[in-house]
């Protein structure tokens, strides 16, 4: 048994001893769990992939005269200002201004708020132009800058949903190319995609979130944030493997941080062809190991990971709850999956590659200790299932 | 009879070049196989090939030196589709949209995605998946 003060102490001291969830497994293997708790005091997690729930509030302070931001843009991307005068919202999905979207379809989708945000880490100068009603306090109508975001007063990333806990796999079963948010997928079932970090990802290494909670300290393309609440769509009350894994999606994180000490290479911008624009982000997430059930939760295998099979070309836009069948991870990373008989080709979208570097450069910050662990004030709830939107008639 | 060798090029053709039968010349002259991986030569305008030559080496250099005649400028790397290594972030995604493998994951622990060119026939099919814009074409 330990306990968060005692493993920041070793954090602070530089001894602790800090491995990957990839690392994990072997090692509690050859040591034994109950010796493994005691020696080990964090083990990391990581991921990497597109987080469509994404977004940032911008301060740019005041111009002379002022101004009450009513529309803006930034490089031509609306962002929300139905705030306070010189605050902005810029999500990640958001279309630049005359994108044709999908008028001729597969559209191509360039540029949006996923860009953006990746400009702005990488330091980029950027247009702002804003209109406003003007008012006797906020005269000024409109405005067109260049900005960076050395210039602003903060830059504050706030993801309503990241990290969710395990995914689909999208595969074609129609006889006609789809576009989707899960990639191109090609006609009857040529190819599939998945998209989680698997025994690396944060959620899967503590499925019934006994640790990670709101208040956990989490590393968020280099910058130190934090989980602020549930994160949107948290459903943990969903079917479960005899391990506890969860069979689909199930628990999300709501994360935030401070956007100017983000690292560009962890933060990059998304295009689907056919579908839009997102945000590809990496986050680490630490997992303090208090006792040997915390431990024991680390050591996931891609094995014991199932994803769920779903046909995106019917199922999934129908919205029916259709699962074609559940393959494991071990299965997804060998590259071929077997779907009713066929063997398909496996692609994926969240990168293992950089995954697997997020969760050895938390490892070594932990260790030079210079990142401490944060203890939870709430626990994510464990009991929530995910409610449908229903479509009813004007109440008479 | 010397060995036979392969070589992957990329032409550059600028528009006074354009109208001219270069390959014909390699093909009748020069005993060369030619195998077009990708072309893109039109009248009045400038033009790229990308190619494969087979042949004894004294003539795929006689060849080259010949071609050197013309405006045409020779490009020995014959890269007609580049990734920007800065902007792949090896999510995996182009694996299954390529062929011939030539982007493939070598390495199941690291599970880098790896592009090997001589590999690529060029048919683009990664260029409009990639989400990260990592992929591109010369033309």
């Amino acid at each position: 048994m330990k306990t968060y003060e005692q493993i920041n102490d070793r954090i602070e001291s530089g001894k602790a001893v800090v491995l990957t969830a990839d690392e994990i497994i072997d090692y509690v293997d050859k040591k034994g769990l109950a010796a493994a708790a005691k020696e080990v005091d964090v083990v990391t997690t990581a991921t990497f992939g597109p987080m469509c729930s994404s977004g940032c509030f911008l301060n740019f302070g005041h111009s002379k005269p002022k101004i009450r931001m009513s529309e803006a843009w930034i490089e031509d991307v609306l962002v929300y200002t139905g705030i306070a005068a010189v605050d902005v919202y810029l999500g990640a999905t958001q279309l630049r201004h005359g994108d044709p979207a999908n008028m001729y379809h597969p559209g191509e989708f360039r540029y949006g708020g996923g860009h953006v945000i990746e400009d702005l880490v990488a330091g980029r100068k950027l247009q702002l132009f804003a209109l406003s009603y003007g008012t006797d306090c906020y005269p000024l109508r409109e405005i067109r800058t260049y900005f960076t975001i050395n210039d602003l007063n903060q830059a504050i990333m706030v993801n309503p949903r990241n990290c969710y806990q395990n995914y689909n796999v999208g595969i074609n079963f129609s006889d006609r190319p789809i576009y989707t948010y899960m990639g191109t997928l090609e006609p009857e079932r040529k190819n599939a995609n998945y998209c989680s970090a698997g025994q690396l990802s944060p959620l899967l290494n503590d499925p019934y979130y006994d640790v990670i909670g709101v208040g956990t300290k989490v590393w968020m393309a280099g910058a130190q944030g934090h989980v602020y609440a549930e994160g949107t769509q948290h459903a943990g009350a969903c079917e479960r493997t005899p391990g506890g894994i969860p069979k689909g999606g199930a628990g999300t994180l709501a994360l935030t941080c401070d956007m100017k000490k983000m690292r560009p290479e962890f933060v990059r911008g998304v295009t689907f062809r056919g579908y839009g624009v997102s945000l590809a982000l990496g986050i680490g997430v630490p997992i303090p190991i208090l006792n040997e059930d915390v431990l024991k939760r680390t050591c996931v295998r891609d094995r014991d990971i199932l994803a769920p099979v779903v046909d995106y070309s019917h199922d999934y836009p129908q919205n029916n709850g259709k699962v074609i069948c559940c393959v494991s991870y071990e299965q997804l990373r060998s590259g071929r999956i077997d779907v009713e008989g066929k063997e398909v080709a496996v692609g994926s979208l969240s990168s293992y590659y950089k995954a697997l570097q997020i969760a050895n450069l938390l490892a070594d910050e932990i260790r030079r200790g210079d990142f401490r662990l944060a203890e939870p004030i709430a626990p994510l709830p464990k009991d929530k299932k995910m409610k449908p939107l229903v479509t009813r008639k004007k109440p008479s | 009879m010397s060995e036979t060798v392969t070589k992957k090029l990329m032409l550059f053709f600028p528009r006074c070049e354009c109208e001219k039968p270069i390959i014909y010349h390699l093909v009748k002259d020069y005993n060369l196989v030619v195998n077009v991986y990708r072309a893109k030569v039109t009248p009045e305008e400038e033009g790229y090939l990308v190619l494969d030559v087979t042949g004894v080496e004294e003539d795929i250099e006689q060849a080259l030196a010949f071609v050197k005649t013309f405006n045409v400028s020779i490009n020995y790397s014959g890269k007609g589709v580049t990734r920007d290594e800065n902007s792949c972030t090896h999510c995996g995604h182009c694996v299954t949209h390529c062929p011939t493998g030539a982007l493939r994951i070598d390495d199941k622990m690291t599970r880098e995605v790896i592009y090997s060119e001589a590999d690529c026939i060029e048919c683009m099919a990664c260029i409009g998946v990639c989400p990260f814009d990592a992929l591109a074409s010369a033309f």
